[in-house]
């Protein structure tokens, strides 16, 4: 792919590039650097500086915004890795990935499949499927908390009315996560879907009708077609759903608020609380860089996966 | 469209397939299914919204609203700061994605159209930048707003997000499939780079500008984590943020909460029903050509 090679790039020392073209005037050859230049400032200001200022108050017990405290050399990382609650989020950020990616990746495909070349129904279809993405996570925890409020809420009246014994799904510690994880699929896969959508509507009708005069049936098409021809497409999916779901923070934080008994906490969560409630801005900078390292990692090597899969197709 | 398409196969094919058979039928059966389990809890939403507050508690629970009623909306727009979280998700919204498209556009320009000494390296730093997840970023971002004195305000909660390097990629990857030729065309007429960039290369690149647009829109009007770290006063709160700040204030008035969260979530949908074939052909333009 093409992200990899500038990304090797960027990873080894700066060459000189550019061999100054011949006769080339000065005026000329900073030009483009015009056009970078604003994005590059923010880029600096923004994302590199606190990237790297993050990696540098790890060193420190940093307990105050703007106050740098006394060097701690690798202690905060010697904690982190004695902290029974960073392996325990840790834990329960792989449990909601491992959880919620599958159903994300799965249902967007049956729903593209479905709502695919539909005519004017394919207007409602998408617009069902793709309508929750576009709400806040606020609203969408506002609405599910309410949908699993235990006696009138509409699961449990469901389950009542149908002499179901209710489930108290929020404050229930091994059902906490699986309603977590309904609302976000609910919530999310519609994006999925639509990269589905769009890989089908690219898939030319002629190969279509040359394998229906070779007399494939609907089911062999399928399966001899549609699926190996969006194996890039699910390639995409994959990579971008494992590393949104690793980043959960928002409805977690706003249904359960890591609860019950800290069974839901993710590791961005923890990071917030000891950022932003504990104040160990030191701590909650080696707690991020781990977490950076494992996003690192997870994507590196799916790009790897993925591009090898290009190659031998 | 089937009107337009179907006469069309029929004479050309040969073997005439049947207009509805039963693998037809099943998957129109599934997918309104499907697309009915999705739409109940937004309908559900606005059902509990609209009933009067002691109904919403009652076992068993009502369908349809016995005297359906606004004063849940009422109570809402009248207890809080909502007007005013509309107006502060717009302005941070409008700007996000204003910035985002004016600073983006010009890298895009610069890394497909011109080299210059370092090019290649900075490039490369951008896909690098890709990979850092904002949540590893709230804690220095929020020192560095802290030492700038940007907590609590506009420019704050809107500048970090302006940095898309995934933005910039996209648009690079559609400007370098954009062909010379007219290019350079244009500077024979004596434009220089900067007209060539708003005269040649933004029109040809509406349908990717509009998805750009669209997705940083409904991105930033609906980023949490960013916006609630960096605000503290609730008058500077985007919708996202006030509605989790008061989400406790409204008590168990279920109806008032579901009618804040309509409120919240409306503009949203109204611009997603508006634009629908725009977002659904700019997620398959940025998805597979990136």
């Amino acid at each position: 792919m093409a992200v990899q090679t500038p990304t090797r790039e960027a990873s080894g020392m700066p060459t000189r590039s550019a061999p100054s073209e011949t006769g080339q005037p000065w005026k000329e050859r900073w030009a483009g650097l015009f056009f970078v230049a604003p994005f590059l400032l923010l880029f600096a200001l923004f994302l590199l500086w606190p990237t790297f200022s993050g990696l540098w108050n790890s060193f420190f017990n940093t307990s105050l915004a703007g106050v740098r405290g006394e060097f701690l050399g690798l202690q905060n990382w010697r904690e982190m890795f004695g902290d029974p609650a960073v392996w325990s989020s840790l834990k329960n950020t792989f449990v909601f990935t491992a959880m919620s990616a599958p159903p994300l990746v799965v249902i967007a495909l049956v729903m593209a499949l479905l709502a695919n070349r539909q005519g004017l129904l394919g207007w409602l279809l998408r617009f069902s499927y793709f309508a929750p993405f576009v709400l806040p996570a606020t609203v969408v925890s506002l609405i599910w908390v309410w949908i699993y409020q235990p006696g009138f809420g509409l699961v449990n009246g469901l389950l009542t009315a149908g002499g179901f014994a209710e489930i108290d799904w929020l404050n229930t510690e091994n059902r906490a996560m699986l309603a977590v994880v309904i609302t976000t699929v609910w919530w999310t896969v519609g994006f999925n879907f639509l990269l589905y959508l769009a890989a089908l509507q690219g898939i030319p009708a002629q190969i279509y009708e040359a394998a229906a005069i070779d007399g494939a049936n609907g089911r062999q098409k399928l399966f001899r077609i549609t699926l190996p021809l969006l194996s890039r497409t699910t390639g995409l999916i994959v990579v971008l759903q494992l590393v949104a779901s690793l980043m959960i923070f928002d409805q977690i934080y706003l249904m359960t608020d890591g609860g019950p008994n800290y069974a839901t906490r993710p590791i961005v969560q923890y990071i917030y609380q000891n950022g932003f409630t504990n104040y160990r801005i030191g701590y909650a900078s080696a707690i991020s860089y781990l977490f950076f390292v494992i996003i690192v990692i997870v994507s590196v090597l799916q790009f790897r996966l993925f591009s090898g899969r290009k190659e031998v197709r | 469209m089937a009107a337009v398409t179907l006469p069309a196969t029929t004479r050309n094919s040969g073997p005439v397939e049947p207009r509805w058979n039963f693998p037809k039928v099943a998957s129109v059966v599934g997918a309104v299914i499907l697309a009915a389990i999705w739409l109940v809890p937004l309908l559900w939403a606005l059902d509990t919204s609209l009933k009067p507050e002691p109904e919403t508690t009652r076992t068993p629970i009502t369908w349809l609203p016995e005297a359906p009623t606004l004063a849940a909306y009422q109570g809402v727009i009248d207890q809080g700061d909502l007007l005013r979280w509309f107006l502060n998700s717009t302005i941070v919204a409008v700007l996000v994605t204003a910035l985002t498209l004016l600073v983006s556009v010009l890298a895009a320009y610069g890394f497909s159209r011109t080299e210059f000494p370092g090019r290649r390296v900075l490039f490369g730093l951008m896909i690098a930048g890709i990979l850092v997840p904002p949540q590893v970023l709230i804690v220095p971002l929020f020192q560095e707003m802290t030492g700038l004195g940007l907590v609590d305000t506009y420019w704050g909660i809107v500048l970090p997000q302006v940095v898309a390097p995934v933005m910039v990629f996209v648009l690079k990857k559609f400007f370098d499939g954009i062909s010379r030729d007219y290019e350079d065309a244009a500077r024979v007429d004596g434009a220089t780079r900067w007209r060539i960039v708003w005269s040649v290369m933004v029109p040809m690149s509406r349908p990717i500008l509009v998805a750009v647009g669209i997705f940083t829109f409904i991105g930033a009007w609906n980023n949490f984590l960013w916006p609630f770290i960096v605000t503290t006063d609730p008058s500077m709160m985007t919708i996202p943020v006030g509605l989790a700040n008061v989400q406790g204030s409204y008590g168990l008035r279920y109806a008032q909460i579901m009618a804040s969260a309509v409120l919240g979530g409306l503009p949203l949908l109204i611009v997603f029903a508006l634009f629908q074939r725009h977002v659904v052909r700019g997620v398959g333009d940025a998805g597979i050509k990136g």
